[in-house]
């Protein structure tokens, strides 16, 4: 099954996002830790574009899709047509101590993406020139009675 | 949304969380340690009962105050921490930096040992 969200790129409608994703899980057989846990990547994410890459423009949007599946595990889709993306490929993970060091607030946003999910890729559609963030747990996934 | 509770009392102040902390949000929750931090009292104990959801930014505003903590002799103990959120702490190794108990009690007795 997928299912599909469109957010503005406001902090505000990180609820809305947040809730989006625990109603669509909900649906399936998914644990209290990991529904916190996969809310949370998508916030990070969706959070991190709305603030970097398109500076809390409430007119700019960002698509998420979520597919899940028995055998597919979770995959989120999160479609960001802002200039600067990120690319977790180049992502250094921070050290946690200099962070507390420095008595930072930010930085460890992406660091919990890269360790909660099991695959992160990026791609660019140029024909849409859009991002494409495609984030994938393995989990094994039933249905409940109202999916 | 997120309601953040301040009380001082003595020499300790109680901090108390309801609702889910995140960008938006986190800026109440890093207020209220901030008024916490700046005023006398040595004991900062934070009632996360009715923390719901914490993301990074809500990680960020605990991390931020460990240095200036110690740095003032300060004592902060969080607890009645759900399952699904101590996790999350927990990924980053930060329960091994901060002091996180169970029970009131413990944070009580906990936020004694100066």
């Amino acid at each position: 099954m997928s299912y599909r969200y469109k957010v503005s790129c406001c902090k505000d409608e990180l609820q809305g996002v947040r809730d989006f994703v625990r109603n669509t899980l909900q649906n399936y057989t998914i644990s209290d830790v990991e529904m916190h846990q996969l809310v949370l990547v998508v916030d990070e994410v969706c959070s991190n574009l709305m603030i970097h890459s398109h500076k809390c423009n409430p007119d700019h949007s960002l698509e998420l899709k979520i597919q899940i599946g028995d055998d597919q595990g979770v995959t989120f889709e999160i479609y960001d047509s802002g200039k600067k993306g990120f690319n977790f490929k180049q992502y250094k993970e921070p050290c946690i101590k200099q962070i507390i060091k420095d008595r930072r607030k930010g930085g460890v946003g992406l660091l919990l993406v890269r360790r909660i999910m099991d695959q992160i890729d990026h791609d660019f559609h140029p024909k849409s020139r859009k991002n494409i963030y495609r984030l994938y747990k393995k989990l094994s996934v039933q249905p409940t009675h109202r999916a | 949304m997120v309601d953040v509770r301040t009380d001082f009392e003595g020499d300790s102040c109680l901090i108390t969380i309801s609702g889910e902390v995140d960008a938006s949000s986190s800026i109440y929750l890093d207020e209220a340690l901030e008024k916490a931090m700046n005023s006398d009292i040595v004991r900062i104990l934070v009632n996360c009962n009715h923390l719901n959801y914490i993301s990074s930014a809500g990680l960020g505003v605990f991390m931020s105050y460990i240095q200036e903590l110690e740095a003032k002799g300060k004592r902060m103990v969080l607890y009645r921490m759900s399952d699904r959120v101590y996790k999350v702490f927990e990924i980053l190794g930060l329960h091994q930096l901060l002091t996180i108990v169970k029970t009131e009690e413990q944070a009580k007795k906990e936020s004694n040992e100066l």
